[in-house]
């Protein structure tokens, strides 16, 4: 499969040269210069002097900006076990669902993770304002109006919706994989299905669940979306504070700062993922 | 033997969609019985025993442990447990852990359970592994953790599901006398699934030939072999000459058969239940069924019907296999019987060429004849 | 034809777990279907049915500048669909043939876009495009669309190469060398023998990449300039705003495009799509 690059010189370069130049020019460079202002200052509008200053970073400190990290990462985990919990019964019921049912379920699944984000949020703007058909159908019961809209628990119920399927995927095909007598050997010897699951579905996956975790927490944190248009003035997330920075308040080298360490955790997690995944592959 | 049955299936049958797996089967298995479910793959056997352990639903009929009705009860309330064809040992946890796990979940006390978790380890001589993990066995080691790990729960009865077929052939002939072995010594009633014959043969008490989800016979393996119940199970185990015939004499103690494919009656010395007339199949193994080359004397034939079950042939093709030599003979009707000859001396293989002629002789106990 | 019995690990049959997976589903599309439901409602208030009407359809037909927000989207989308595959095909073809040097930093360079946080990407383009290659402004349509294109076609090609390389996986590298065998050169052979291979992958790809573009805000939102709006950075704009029943058709068109497109490409190639959310 390997071919030396040496022995088919027309055919590497022809392949290689125009995606490679892409990636620098508009990948590379964009997110270089980014990585370059987080070390500067600001000079004027949109003047940046790269001076190595490590001031903002620095500034992250500030309690303000601490708690917005905080608050992110707690919004983040929060959205992925609310997304594990929900979702790994759905993968389980997938995984033993006869083939027909299976891709039901899955494009029940999928479709809903194409659709537009910005469709998604709007829709549950309209079902959970304060004069959406939640409160109506409350109202009808006596109960409410709740205020539900721009609240945290609005945020999360967002982003538990969007982020469902990234969890769900990749857990069925985990769940999947497993050799199904190892369930049926735990029932065997005397474990109802709860233990079963506990005791060897979890542990045996576990590899494959902490990916889905993975693949959940990632864009989970990075969020720009759904805290803009379901939270409220106290659920702001990292991107909110990002996208401030560079669209209002033209602090840049700030910004930058802030985006990179939002990068630094995405490739963080992506090596914890990584790391798993190898640990996974070693034993036979 | 005598006692009441431990196992009972009553009319159980299991369909998958519009396949039918098992077609009203209805069979007893009694205490301590080392008993095998022997058949081609597909024809049910797998999904009987998995009935009995409770993971499989029969569509249909009753199963009974012990005179309890057990149809319905789940897997993890049955007392009986199962060592599966993948072994299903779970990769996380020790070789002790593994062995533990039942006892656990039963709340066995720590003290009872080590020592009984030492216990099984011992019986199948993993007591120096204990604390492997299972990617660190043998294939033949996580079966024996898979054997004790279900064993150590002291069931009623222990499922084995082809146990053997993962194994290299050195490995399988082993542990084939070492199952038989545990069986000896922990008394438990043994119901086991294989597809292998000589391995049903070797190992069962007890036997059951399933086709197509249908029980075909259910003997002893000497019985299974030599009075097969049908022509299934006669083509099933071992090899048969099988010639389709006419009953011409039907008495309590004997009866014989003509066949257009043979120039002579088979003469046999027992009974057939149908009139004179009836169509049947006889068959003859090649090993009772004795050559003489055909300058010796003509061999006599049985004293109530001389001329029967005496021909003669040509060695059309032959064998060898050490032990024996397996020829094909082509009688004079063009019929080819298979006959295997042991070679008492060096020279008996050189003794019988192809091309030879030879004479074809079987006493009345060799054939059996059957209805269908 | 008899019921079956419930087997122990039927778990699709329970029904706790129906009504646990029927409820993940109603909460799924329960908000969509109320949206889409909605945009016939012959109400200005989107909380009563009041009847059916097209009124809503018919006034975003007559609204202008939704109409070419979503022209600019078409046309994005076009654009960046056609670069994106044919980069993305080259990426994977490159990776999945050839040994060189920097090959795990490419590999890694192609794959960072899949995962960057939007926002990352979003702003390092906006600076991209403000600072080190002003996009000059007031040019001609459809060269105002330059900057977004660009930056669509980044995000894109990636995930084109992910299809395509999962697709190469299954080539049979005998039929290439049967190919050079019988006299073809090495990028006669190439062509002969590996696109047809990949075809199905790249038709995927584009609906893939078609999809991607049409549906990207966050990017773009920061991308585009205040005379380049494309249609989810219209819709934005009309969200803000208030619920309103022209926004619901407005996201039920947008919506049902992409349903569609995914259905195809599911259709097309179902197992490679689903391998992408695995993060292969």
């Amino acid at each position: 499969m390997n071919a030396s690059w040496r022995r088919e010189r027309v055919a590497f370069l022809s392949t290689l040269t125009a995606p490679a130049a892409w990636i620098v020019l508009f990948f590379v460079i964009p997110l270089g210069v980014i990585w370059a202002y987080s070390f500067g200052r600001t000079l004027g509008l949109t003047e940046v002097a790269v001076t190595g200053t490590l001031d903002n970073y620095a500034r992250l400190a500030d309690p303000v900006y601490l708690m917005i990290f905080a608050k992110s990462l707690a919004f983040a985990a929060i959205t992925t076990a609310v997304c594990l919990l929900v979702g790994f019964p759905y993968a389980l019921v997938m995984t033993f669902a006869a083939p027909r049912a299976k891709v039901l379920l899955l494009l029940g699944i999928m479709l809903p993770f194409w659709t537009n984000l910005l469709v998604r949020t709007y829709a549950l703007m309209a079902v959970m304002r304060t004069e959406g058909w939640i409160n109506d159908a409350a109202g009808f019961f006596g109960l409410g109006p709740f205020e539900m809209l721009h609240t945290n628990f609005a945020v999360i119920v967002g982003l538990v919706q969007v982020h469902l399927p990234f969890i769900v995927l990749p857990l069925y095909s985990t769940l999947d994989r497993l050799d199904r007598s190892l369930l049926e050997a735990s029932l065997d010897l005397g474990a109802g299905h709860v233990r079963t699951i506990l005791n060897v579905v979890v542990p045996v996956a576990r590899p494959g669940i902490l990916s889905a975790v993975m693949l959940c927490f990632i864009p989970a944190l990075g969020s720009y979306l759904t805290p803009d248009l379901l939270g409220g003035p106290d659920s702001q997330m990292i991107a909110s504070v990002i996208e401030r920075q560079f669209k209002r308040a033209n602090d840049w080298p700030f910004g930058a700062a802030l985006s990179f360490v939002l990068m630094y955790l995405t490739l963080a997690a992506m090596v914890v993922r990584a790391w798993q995944e190898r640990r996974k592959g070693a034993p036979a | 033997m005598t006692t009441k049955p431990l196992i009972r299936f009553e009319n159980v049958s299991k369909h998958f969609g519009n396949f039918i797996a098992v077609d009203d089967v209805t069979l007893d298995v009694h205490e301590g019985e080392f008993f095998t479910l022997l058949g081609p793959s597909g024809c049910g056997k797998t999904t009987l025993l998995r009935m009995l352990a409770g993971l499989e639903m029969p569509t249909s009929g009753r199963i009974l442990l012990g005179g309890v009705d057990m149809t319905a009860a789940p897997p993890n309330k049955r007392p009986v447990n199962m060592v599966f064809q993948s072994y299903a040992v779970f990769p996380h946890l020790s070789v002790a852990d593994n062995v533990a796990y039942g006892l656990k979940i039963d709340r066995v006390p720590r003290p009872e359970r080590d020592e009984r978790v030492a216990e099984a380890l011992r019986l199948v001589k993993l007591e120096d592994f204990a604390a492997r993990k299972p990617d660190q066995l043998s294939g033949g080691q996580r079966q024996r953790v898979a054997l004790a790990r279900a064993l150590v729960k002291r069931p009623r009865v222990l499922l084995l599901d082809e146990p053997l077929s993962a194994l290299d052939a050195k490995l399988r002939e082993a542990m084939r006398a070492e199952l038989a072995a545990i069986q000896q010594q922990v008394g438990v009633t043994f119901v086991m699934v294989t597809h292998d014959q000589d391995e049903a043969l070797a190992m069962a008490s007890r036997c059951a030939l399933m086709n197509r989800g249908q029980l075909q016979q259910v003997a002893a393996p000497a019985d299974l072999y030599e009075y097969p119940a049908n022509r299934f199970v006669a083509d099933f185990i071992g090899t048969i000459n099988m010639i389709e015939g006419t009953l011409g004499v039907d008495e309590p103690d004997h009866a014989a058969v003509t066949s257009d494919a043979l120039d002579v009656p088979v003469f046999v010395d027992h009974g057939v239940t149908g009139a004179p007339g009836t169509p049947v199949w006889v068959g003859i193994r090649p090993e009772k069924i004795a050559l003489t080359q055909i300058d010796q004397p003509r061999p006599t034939g049985p004293a109530a019907m001389p001329h029967a079950n005496v021909t003669s042939g040509v060695i059309v093709r032959s064998a060898y296999q050490g032990a024996v030599t397996l020829h094909d003979v082509e009688t004079a009707t063009g019929t080819v019987l298979k006959v295997s000859h042991v070679n008492g001396e060096r020279a008996a293989a050189a003794a019988l060429p192809v091309g030879a002629s030879v004479w074809l002789s079987w006493p009345p106990r060799a054939p059996v004849v059957m209805l269908g | 034809m008899k019921r079956q019995p419930i087997g122990p690990l039927d778990y699709a049959r329970r029904w706790p777990l129906r009504l646990w997976v029927g409820a993940v589903l109603l909460f799924l599309y329960l908000p969509l279907a109320s949206l889409i439901l909605f945009s016939f409602n012959d109400s200005r208030r989107t909380i009563r049915w009041e009847g059916f009407t097209l009124d809503w359809y018919g006034r975003m037909m007559n609204d202008g500048a939704l109409i070419d927000a979503f022209i600019n989207s078409l046309t994005i989308a076009a654009l960046s669909t056609m670069v994106s595959v044919v980069l993305g095909a080259m990426t994977a073809i490159a990776l999945w043939r050839f040994r060189f040097p920097g090959r795990g930093l490419f590999d890694g360079a192609v794959t960072l876009p899949i995962v960057v946080p939007e926002i990352c990407m979003g702003v390092a383009m906006l600076v991209f495009f403000g600072q080190v290659l002003p996009w000059p402004r007031d040019l001609a349509w459809p060269f105002d669309l330059g900057a977004i294109v660009i930056a669509h076609i980044t995000f894109s090609f990636p995930f084109v190469a992910v299809v395509v390389r999962a697709r190469l996986a299954s080539f049979n590298r005998e039929m290439e060398e049967a190919a050079r065998d019988l006299g073809a050169g090495e990028m006669r052979a190439l062509l002969d023998v590996l696109l047809p291979h990949i075809r199905p992958a790249l038709v995927a790809g584009a609906l893939l990449a078609f999809t991607l573009s049409l549906d990207d805000f966050v990017i773009t939102f920061f991308t585009a300039g205040p005379n380049t709006v494309t249609f989810p950075v219209k819709i934005y704009s009309m969200v803000r705003f208030s619920v309103t029943p022209e926004v619901n058709a407005a996201s039920t068109v947008l919506m049902a495009i992409t349903v569609i497109l995914t259905l195809l490409a599911m259709k097309l190639q179902g197992r490679e799509l689903a391998k992408i959310e695995q993060g292969h």
